[in-house]
């Protein structure tokens, strides 16, 4: 089939537009919010953000600017220009690219507006400590850690304590920093919507689990964006219940996103960023739909601990126990689930040389995928943003002979 | 050469022997890779630690773990465990360190076969009485799981014993690489190395007569030592000893470190008219803080600006291991703290130990001459 036509029988999602105005509207009121004498902090994408949200207090995600700095293939400059200020290739892009881009004011929206704080919660890695050092140096603002303790086996009585007891100097530090009390009801509220957003993401995830799939992990990659950075708001809700809607009704007209879905398959780690739509070409030109994805589930993973009535306390069980702070054996648990639930023919592996905590362990996790679920396993070398770590034609190859395996199958 | 400094040398260049002599004396093995391993309570419930070090055998069965990015201390002591090399062990624990160490974790929970395993998930953050109580929370979990292990009550005695013990070894060899730093020419680097590894090796209350008397022994010594140029370590690890000769033969010497595998390890003594808990925690929440802990933004360069400046230093080597977050992360900020002070440094990046010294000694030379 020729590329054209291909693209004219892929038929798009609708919503895209309304999520790229949000995204645009978010941004806006963040690098305007000096002027609006209103206040920013930066927090990381694992952290919680509903404290934030409740106090009027404008939360920014280093990590989804990072994001766009790679899908808009700017990830190479900013990335080279932190090692010239003596950060090593070998640190995460996400961070070299975002803390060179607060000095050179580059990127897609010219560097990110100003904290006035910043909010780290190291329950999805060991790096933002460091990045967020960087950054409070850089900015000379408070920093606030929410340390979650990793869960390797289980989630015991003393973490559960600690990290408790941190939710609550987590409300002093902003409550100190604004000067105004937290108003409870309005943090109850906010906690309902939150809840409420990432059950319907879950839905909207969910909804690939249908053949042919309404969307693929690539589509997920996009709209993640709002779960991450609104959430705990109506705008992000309705959203999601327009795109849901919009979900619902492909299913019902038999759309899938590819144009003849054969094969499904699920991907591991984070999206590489500056390949999104090559990736999802060459898939899709082995009729294969990356279905489904352990990175975007990440953001309703952990909906299981929140208790509504008792919401602040379960927010620590809930933060500490999400994908990426559990043991390598119960993150394979859960891929395993979502090959079952997704009915996966394939399992694609991102080794992600920015993501340490998301990539060592993945050779264990491959092994017990072929050995228990039977299915094959490919495993792709790159970087999520810096593009220096991708060879196309090898990753090209690997793809062609994984695709082999599995219609052989 | 002392006699007693052979000993130490001789447990480095042949740690599997040596501890087998320990095993022979009915004495299990708990093995650690970072100094944050609670080792007290490891000695007071009667088991010996040892810290782990790779062996730099050719890397087969690790690559099946894990990939080309991952440092060589978490990839060649996995490969010494998976190929059998580490047998001699009765288990492991891993205090939370970095992100590589806490999926090494995992992977070597899944794939070893010891009989001890324990994780001690410490806090990151070290500036709060919350995470104070958590670290003690997390000591005597610990504490439950080796008696689990080994059968028997760790008493408040016996915990207080070990703490003195340490105590001793601790003082004894910042006395010695004190010692050195007054008298360059009084030991050797090499033999500095040999004692300060040896000592995560060798049994703990040899240690306690063994290092008083090579203290004793070099206070007494009477030599004098020309003026050498005096360098700082910065970094996680150096397991590589012929860089001492290195420096010392282009004329200068090491005076202080702050790595992992050198102060530390036992920079900071324990109280020991206090609970013997009380006194732990305090130890490990107050030492010299490792990168990938938090006490507050700039804490890691005021440390190494007053190590420089009580050592009279005229320079710092930062020893970078290939592919370690955190000192990576630091090192920018710390080479713009140490140069707005007027302190001259140089970055050495090691990926486990050097192929080719040649390029390496270059380098050191020119930062010596420079300096």
């Amino acid at each position: 089939m020729s590329e054209h036509n291909e693209q004219k029988q892929r038929q798009k999602i609708k919503s895209a537009k309304t999520m790229r105005e949000l995204m645009t509207t978010y941004y806006l009121d963040a690098l305007s919010a000096a002027q609006n004498n209103k206040t920013v902090a930066w927090i990381t994408s694992g952290g919680p953000v509903e404290p934030l949200v409740a106090m009027d207090i404008i939360p920014v995600y280093p990590e989804n600017h990072g994001a766009m700095i790679g899908a808009s293939k700017m990830g190479d400059e900013l990335c080279t220009k932190a090692e010239d200020m003596g950060y090593s290739r070998d640190l995460c892009s996400y961070a070299r690219s975002d803390i060179s881009c607060s000095v050179v004011k580059g990127g897609p929206l010219g560097g990110l507006p100003k904290p006035d704080m910043l909010i780290c919660c190291n329950n999805i890695c060991g790096t933002v400590l460091k990045w967020y050092e960087i950054q409070a140096r850089y900015y000379d603002v408070p920093l606030f850690i929410l340390d979650t303790p990793v869960c390797h086996t289980d989630y015991s009585p003393e973490i559960a304590r600690y990290v408790k007891a941190q939710m609550n100097e987590y409300i002093e530090f902003l409550e100190t920093f604004t000067k105004k009390k937290l108003d409870h009801d309005r943090m109850k509220q906010v906690g309902k919507l939150s809840l409420e957003g990432q059950h319907l993401w879950q839905k909207i995830l969910n909804t690939t689990a249908n053949k042919p799939a309404p969307m693929s992990a690539f589509d997920a990659f996009f709209f993640l964006a709002l779960i991450v950075t609104l959430r705990g708001t109506q705008t992000a809700n309705d959203f999601y219940k327009q795109l849901l809607k919009e979900m619902e009704q492909r299913i019902k007209d038999g759309t899938g996103i590819i144009p003849n879905e054969k094969y499904r398959l699920l991907w591991d780690n984070l999206p590489i960023w500056y390949q999104l739509k090559w990736l999802s070409k060459k898939f899709s030109s082995h009729n294969a739909c990356l279905v489904a994805d352990t990175y975007t589930s990440a953001w309703c993973g952990s909906v299981k601990y929140i208790d509504p009535d008792n919401y602040l306390n379960s927010l620590a069980q809930a933060y500490t126990r999400i994908y990426l702070n559990i043991g390598v054996d119960k993150m394979a648990d859960q891929v395993l689930e979502m090959i079952d639930f997704y009915q996966a023919d394939g399992f694609v592996m991102h080794s992600n040389r920015s993501c340490k905590p998301y990539s060592f362990g993945q050779m264990d996790i491959a092994e017990i995928v072929r050995k228990k679920a039977g299915i094959p396993v490919l495993m792709i070398e790159a970087d999520m943003v810096d593009p220096k770590s991708f060879a196309q034609s090898q990753v090209e190859t690997r793809i062609d002979a994984f695709m082999e395996m599995i219609q052989q199958q | 050469m002392m006699q007693e400094i052979q000993l130490f040398h001789d447990a480095v260049n042949d740690p599997k022997s040596y501890l087998s002599s320990i095993q022979a004396d009915s004495k299990k093995i708990i093995g650690y890779l970072c100094s944050y391993a609670p080792e007290e309570l490891i000695d007071a419930a009667g088991f010996h630690p040892v810290r782990l070090f790779p062996s730099g055998s050719e890397i087969l069965y690790a690559e099946n773990h894990v990939q080309a990015y991952c440092c060589s201390m978490v990839k060649g002591v996995l490969e010494d465990s998976l190929a059998g090399r580490l047998d001699y062990l009765y288990g492991t624990v891993f205090p939370h360190t970095c992100d590589t160490i806490q999926r090494l974790s995992d992977i070597w929970r899944l794939n070893t076969h010891y009989d001890f395993f324990c994780d001690v998930a410490m806090p990151v953050k070290l500036n709060s009485q919350k995470a104070r109580q958590y670290m003690k929370d997390v000591l005597k979990k610990f504490r439950t799981d080796l008696e689990s292990a080994s059968g028997k009550k760790i008493t408040d005695s016996d915990l207080s014993a070990s703490i003195a013990e340490y105590n001793v070894i601790r003082k004894n060899l910042l006395k010695i690489q004190n010692l050195k730093s007054e008298n360059p020419d009084l030991i050797k680097g090499a033999d500095l190395y040999a004692i300060i590894k040896g000592s995560m090796i060798m049994d703990r209350k040899e240690l306690t007569t063994l290092l008083p008397a090579i203290a004793s022994r070099l206070e007494n010594t009477d030599i004098s030592s020309p003026r050498r140029k005096r360098l700082v370590f910065s970094g996680s690890l150096c397991d590589f000893p012929d860089i001492y000769s290195m420096i010392e033969a282009a004329g200068a010497m090491v005076a202080a470190d702050d790595l992992c595998t050198g102060v530390r390890w036992f920079d900071t003594l324990m109280p020991q008219n206090s609970d013997p808990m009380d006194a732990l925690t305090a130890r490990y929440f107050d030492r010299a803080v490792c990168p990938a802990k938090h006490r507050n933004t700039t804490q890691r360069g005021e440390d190494l600006a007053e190590l420089v400046k009580n050592h009279n230093a005229d320079g710092v080597i930062f020893m970078l291991q290939k592919f370690c977050d955190p000192h990576a992360f630091d090192y920018p900020f710390l080479k713009e703290f140490l140069e707005k002070q007027g302190i001259k440094n140089t970055l050495i990046e090691m990926d486990g130990r050097p192929q080719g010294t040649g390029q390496l000694s270059t380098r050191i030379e020119t930062f010596i001459q420079m300096i």
